[in-house]
């Protein structure tokens, strides 16, 4: 094969993605009854979009500088330091990206060299392992258990370590599984991260969204790791602002400096309406952030409650807004359970396996809904199981 | 106040016919906690009552509500409260508020026609001693009530299924 290929190989081949999948049986279905999506039921607090409307009126449509604005980037620093007690400098080790997903695309660009290998827990957000592969990484996958509730042991990192291994995902608090990482499960990983030589890729993406009552922990903030960890973080979850596609990085300035190479050639700058906006959030959002984590928490509790009547067993997930219940009992496979639910009572949950091989056998329920909309759901998905069950 | 009593009235402010057992559950706490919670905030008149809100304006029915603002003399050694009674006891006002600022009292009157205002305040308020004057507003459209907005339903606009 020579030029006249149309499309790249390395694109072409990539997987097509699960939840893509899923998404188009999905609207071929209007009247169904979604626990499918993977962001906040929440507008964004009226001050902060406020702030944006603001920034337009004044006229501020122009490009920021690559990085980010000045005022935002020291707004990160201060909400690092204060959090988890990691200080950053504001000109060299923090870079505003359009979302926590591009910040993941530059990391493995930076730091990659063909066939570095890049260890990815699964199940997990979606995009690691093609940027992976995108990046001319070999994705090495690291299935995670229900019976450690999702967290990574120090055991499983350690048998997948070879000499290519380059960079270790960290996505905790964990979408699709509501697993997280406490401090002393990050503690166990240390010495083997640093023995290793291993960058950490930690995406804190939901690191507001925790339920335990003790805040998120970053690993940066472990001693030795913040000189080998890019922290990637974003407005999304916390404040209910998917669609501004604002996130960040922070990390050493060595790394930093070629992310924002790059950065600046593909995107040149993060929207600048949306930076506006992300300083206001980080400057006076702490209090919607608190009141909307109560209300996930209040429906947390609800979706567990319900599953329990239902015998459908699940680990309490203790981050993001996501409970990840097994469904393994009635012999179908993630996909046939999902739809079949879709086809039969008209409920859309995405199938466990849109996460990762190790995925099948369970569902990812989001709760980011009313409690109403939650029960209507769940009352479905009862019916759907007795079913089952009656039919077994 | 403890921390379970406050968010009992969090979630029962906006929606006080929540099933205990629910409310339990989202509290993450025993039905019997958050039914011996209650009871108690009713009996310390924390909870006073339980209210449903309703749009008349969908309904058709002809109502008014109107703010009046009114001006008083206060009494010495009794300051507003005596006035204030006064005028609360009059089943037709909904609401009493004393004021800082411009005037003394809010009284609030819903679900009234117009002629019934009209003789409420030409008739009994304005003929107390201690009031001074009334200014009398009608509310024309509600927007916004009780932190419920009124005007358009709540949509889902998001997409079905997103990663």
């Amino acid at each position: 094969m020579g030029k006249n290929t149309l499309l790249s190989e390395k694109t072409v081949g990539l997987k097509p993605s699960g939840i893509r999948k899923f998404f188009d049986i999905v609207s071929e279905m209007k009247d169904a009854i979604s626990l499918g999506v993977g962001e906040p039921d929440f507008d964004t607090p009226w001050h902060i979009r406020d702030e944006g409307i603001y920034s337009l009126e004044k006229g501020r449509t122009f490009y920021t500088s690559n990085s980010g604005l000045r005022d935002l980037r020291e707004e990160i620093c201060t909400y690092m330091k204060n959090t988890q007690g990691v200080e950053y400098r504001w000109d060299k080790e923090v870079l505003i990206t359009v979302g926590g997903s591009e910040a993941i695309d530059l990391m493995f660009r930076a730091m990659i060299n063909e066939g570095d290998e890049v260890l990815i827990p699964q199940p997990s957000y979606v995009s690691y392992e093609p940027c992976a592969v995108l990046a001319d990484a070999v994705p090495v996958v690291i299935d995670l258990k229900n019976e450690n509730q999702f967290r990574l042991k120090p055991e499983e990192l350690e048998a997948a370590i070879t000499p290519r291994s380059k960079i270790l995902v960290l996505p905790f608090p964990n979408n699709p599984t509501g697993g997280i990482m406490e401090k002393e499960d990050l503690e166990a990983l240390v010495d083997i991260i640093v023995k290793n030589d291993l960058y950490v890729l930690s995406d804190e993406i939901y690191g507001e969204l925790t339920y335990t009552g003790n805040p998120h922990v970053s690993i940066a903030s472990l001693p030795g790791m913040k000189e080998r960890t890019v922290v990637v973080n974003g407005f999304s979850k916390a404040y209910a602002m998917t669609g501004w596609r604002l996130g960040y990085a922070c990390g050493p300035e060595e790394i930093m400096a070629q992310m924002t190479k790059i950065h600046q050639y593909a995107i040149m700058c993060a929207p600048t309406t949306s930076q506006y906006a992300a300083v206001e959030a980080l400057r006076n959002g702490a209090d919607d952030v608190r009141k909307m984590r109560e209300s996930y928490n209040e429906r947390r509790r609800f979706v567990l409650h319900m599953l329990e009547e239902m015998g459908i067993p699940c680990f309490e997930p203790m981050g993001a807004f996501y409970v990840f219940p097994c469904i393994k009992e009635f012999g179908l496979s993630s996909e046939e359970f999902a739809n079949r639910l879709l086809a039969e009572e008209k409920v859309a949950i995405v199938p466990g396996t849109a996460f990762g091989d190790s995925g099948e056998g369970f569902l990812r329920i989001s709760y980011a809904y009313s409690i109403d909309n939650l029960r209507r759901a769940l009352s479905r998905l009862e019916r759907f199981v007795t079913r089952l069950r009656e039919n077994s | 106040m403890d921390t379970l009593k406050q968010k009992i009235l969090t979630i029962i402010e906006k929606n006080s016919r929540i099933d205990m057992n629910e409310l339990a559950v989202l509290l993450g706490t025993g039905e019997i906690e958050v039914l011996n919670a209650m009871q108690e905030m009713q009996d310390e008149g924390i909870i006073c009552g339980y209210h449903t809100m309703i749009d008349w304006e969908k309904t058709g029915i002809e109502r008014v509500t109107a703010l009046i603002e009114v001006r008083v003399t206060p009494q010495r050694g009794k300051g507003f409260d005596d006035i204030a009674e006064r005028i609360y006891k009059y089943p037709e006002v909904d609401c009493t508020y004393l004021i800082s600022g411009g005037y003394d009292l809010m009284v609030i009157l819903e679900g009234k026609t117009l002629k019934e205002v009209s003789g409420f305040v030409t008739n009994k308020l304005s003929t107390l001693d201690t009031v001074m004057s009334t200014a009398t507003h009608f509310i024309l459209k509600k927007y916004k009530d009780h932190g419920t907005i009124m005007t358009r339903k709540y949509e889902d606009q998001r997409e079905m299924v997103s990663p």
